[in-house]
């Protein structure tokens, strides 16, 4: 089950996983957006496909859906996207169901999952689907060897983490805490605790929501976690950008700088894990 | 009552489609729905029928209506939901999801609004039961219903604005889903409608079937028999399923799902935007906002801007199990246009002195053009009253040449 590309994209231990909405706040800057964030550090980038009511999500990446809608991306302008990218990295598709199951001539998921196979995507998150539901999409992940990361939120234990933990593959997307989408100032007490209910499965572990600072990205790697997700903090620097009509140039430089300040931070918290791993 | 489904599912409808951190609640949900309302534990659906009569003011009655009897030639009965307290079928479903929350020991509650009718609903459950209570509601339709939002703050109610979007339902309930997401282990979220992650479907379903259980007992009373037809709005569709769920089994009653046309039933694919809101009678299988359904979407997947004059059944989707009995062919979904609509609320309004919501006016404006096909007997669910909806009634008449509307000119202050 999945693909080795995500594997790989772990082994360091101290991945970094940004996010941004494809097409924000249009296509061609948004390719150099995403590019600059391999250049910054990235090991595997999500890549969102925006879907009109992404009730997951906080207002920054509502909004960054908006202007990427209205920049006119459809999944097949995102399966453009990701070929006219030029990055090595692997790239992981976040979006929601309906998208997925509407996508080409017959119903499910089998259609949308081929073509993501086709220009090269590595995985799908889909924050919508809940381990009950997701059986076609894996099978269909399965077919074509792309991986199903699932989100296990502070509230998830028992047989439902069960559940999810037997259909994820690539990484498991360990939500910080509860709620939306959205940077914050501090970093979740209740991180560690997650960490700590996955750590007998063997699957890579991404922290996501609320890291903004490469000092968050250094505290939850320290704290156990195999790789941090970062989404509104990119996000915001593409807001404002667009909001002070600078050019796309200014605002790659600005995302490449920040990518390395999150990449460096979990670098830093992998460092201050590195001796009790060899006491153990 | 029809069909209860333990694993959330009406053929291919239905389904439970949220973020992981609702999941757990979506099952504490589930449990608490099979112990409380399905089985009764601890006497739940007995305090709740109680609360009903008492506070609710149910039964309420199922009325003949002698003028239009007269004006289509056949019987013609009304169930007054509009008599119910608060105005409309609404708080059947806000007062058992109120007292489900606190049998469940939640702290806070949390719901969506469109028309502002559920909302007010919730609002008067909560202050009756003491729980404190957020509703969202587009900021488009909190200008549309302001005596809605004034009802809802005066329970003691907060009313939360949502300015993304249209601002109009479909909105309000994705923000109220991460509100919940958010707060999730001591808030319950009063879903409106026959929507959302099972169990609330079924469960909506079962506190509006109160409707058709004393429909049908009153109809045998006056009639000694059963409808030829049931007619009720539909938007998301609880008025419409309490309305329907007794009668499901009775193979010589026809149900009549009626929607809002709109303006039109063509979309602007390039807009995004359907001007109706018809999406049993024109839209295509998705997923949205918890479960498999009928929505109206663009080729793609994107959820389409709906219309209508009435912003109770303004909604892109509707509930799982309607859209799998119309595709049994045990459901009709017909739908009449916004012109149709008004037309049919001043009718009413001077034909029989109910004066009805907006919404319950597309059931009425169904019965004038197709009484013919409709058998000797008919009922149609009057959902509820349409004080709520002056204002959007004043201005939606003035733009139009209504011949039966009053003179909309003395509505600007010359009377």
């Amino acid at each position: 089950m999945g693909n080795p590309a995500l594997d790989a994209a772990f082994e360091g231990g101290a991945a970094f996983v940004p996010y941004l909405a494809a097409g924000d706040p249009d296509f061609d800057s948004s390719l150099e957006y995403v590019e600059a964030l391999e250049r910054g550090g990235a090991d595997v980038i999500e890549l969102g496909l925006p879907f009109s009511e992404p009730v997951a999500e906080g207002p920054t990446i509502q909004e960054a859906v908006v202007r990427s809608l209205e920049g006119g991306m459809t999944p097949d302008r995102f399966f453009e996207f990701v070929e006219a990218l030029d990055v090595e990295v692997p790239l992981v598709c976040m979006t929601y169901y309906n998208l997925i199951y509407r996508y080409g001539d017959e119903e499910g998921p089998r259609p949308f999952v081929e073509k993501a196979a086709e220009v090269g995507l590595s995985g799908f998150v889909v924050p919508d689907l809940p381990a009950e539901e997701a059986d076609p999409l894996r099978e269909a992940c399965d077919e074509f060897g792309l991986d199903l990361v699932f989100i296990v939120a502070p509230t998830t234990e028992g047989d439902r983490l069960d559940r999810i933990m037997e259909r994820v593959s690539g990484y498991v997307y360990v939500q910080a805490r509860l709620g939306v989408t959205g940077a914050q100032d501090d970093v979740s007490g209740q991180t560690e605790s997650s960490l700590d209910r996955l750590a007998e499965y063997d699957v890579p572990k991404a922290v996501g929501f609320g890291i903004k600072t490469g000092d968050h990205a250094e505290r939850i790697v320290a704290a156990g976690a195999d790789g941090i997700i970062v989404g509104s903090a990119l996000v915001d620097i593409v807001a404002e950008g667009h909001e002070d009509d600078e050019d796309a140039e200014t605002v790659a430089a600005r995302l490449e700088e920040k990518a390395r300040e999150l990449k460096e931070g979990a670098e830093r918290g992998l460092a201050q894990r590195a001796p009790e791993a060899e006491r153990t | 009552m029809s069909e209860t489904t333990f694993d959330g599912k009406f053929g291919d409808y239905g389904g439970q489609y949220v973020p992981e951190a609702l999941m757990p609640a979506i099952e504490e949900l589930n449990d608490a729905y099979e112990r409380y309302v399905l089985g009764n534990e601890d006497g739940f659906m007995d305090e709740f029928r109680r609360r009903l009569r008492d506070f609710g003011g149910r039964p309420t009655p199922t009325q003949h209506a002698e003028r239009l009897s007269e004006r289509y030639g056949r019987e013609v009965y009304l169930k007054r939901e509009d008599l119910l307290h608060g105005g409309a079928h609404k708080l059947n479903n806000a007062l058992g999801q109120v007292l489900l929350a606190k049998y469940m020991g939640k702290e806070r509650i949390v719901a969506e609004t469109g028309a502002g009718q559920h909302g007010t609903a919730t609002a008067m459950a909560a202050a009756h039961l003491d729980m404190p209570c957020e509703v969202y509601m587009g900021e488009r339709d909190i200008n549309r219903q302001r005596p809605n939002v004034f009802r809802m703050r005066l329970n003691g109610s907060e009313v939360n604005p949502v300015t993304v979007g249209r601002g109009t339902l479909k909105e309000a309930i994705s923000e109220t889903m991460r509100d919940w997401a958010t707060n999730v282990e001591d808030t319950h979220y009063v879903i409106g409608s026959v929507v959302g992650p099972h169990p609330f479907p079924a469960m909506v379903r079962d506190f509006q079937s109160v409707i058709s259980e004393e429909a049908r007992a009153q109809m045998r009373e006056k009639t000694d028999g059963l409808p030829d037809s049931v007619l009720a709005c539909a938007g998301g569709g609880s008025n419409t399923m309490g309305a329907f769920a007794e009668f499901v089994d009775d193979d010589g009653v026809g149900l009549y799902a009626v929607e809002a046309g709109g303006s039109s039933l063509d979309v602007d694919e390039e807009a995004g935007v359907a001007p109706n809101s018809a999406s049993l009678s024109t839209g295509s299988e998705g997923v949205l906002h918890g479960a498999r359904t009928k929505l109206l979407q663009d080729r793609d997947g994107q959820i389409m801007e709906s219309h209508s004059v009435s912003s109770g059944l303004d909604y892109a989707g509707v509930g799982p199990e309607l859209a799998h009995l119309v595709d049994e062919g045990r459901v009709t979904a017909v739908n009449v246009d916004d012109d149709a609509a008004l037309t049919a609320f001043h009718r009413l309004s001077q034909l029989e002195g109910v004066i009805p919501a907006l919404e319950t006016a597309h059931a009425f404006a169904y019965l004038e053009e197709n009484h013919d096909e409709l058998g000797e007997t008919v009922l149609v669910n009057v959902s509820g009253r349409g004080d709520k909806d002056l204002e959007s009634v004043i201005e939606e008449t003035s733009k139009r040449d209504i011949d039966i509307a009053p003179d909309m000119d003395a509505f600007a202050g010359g009377f």
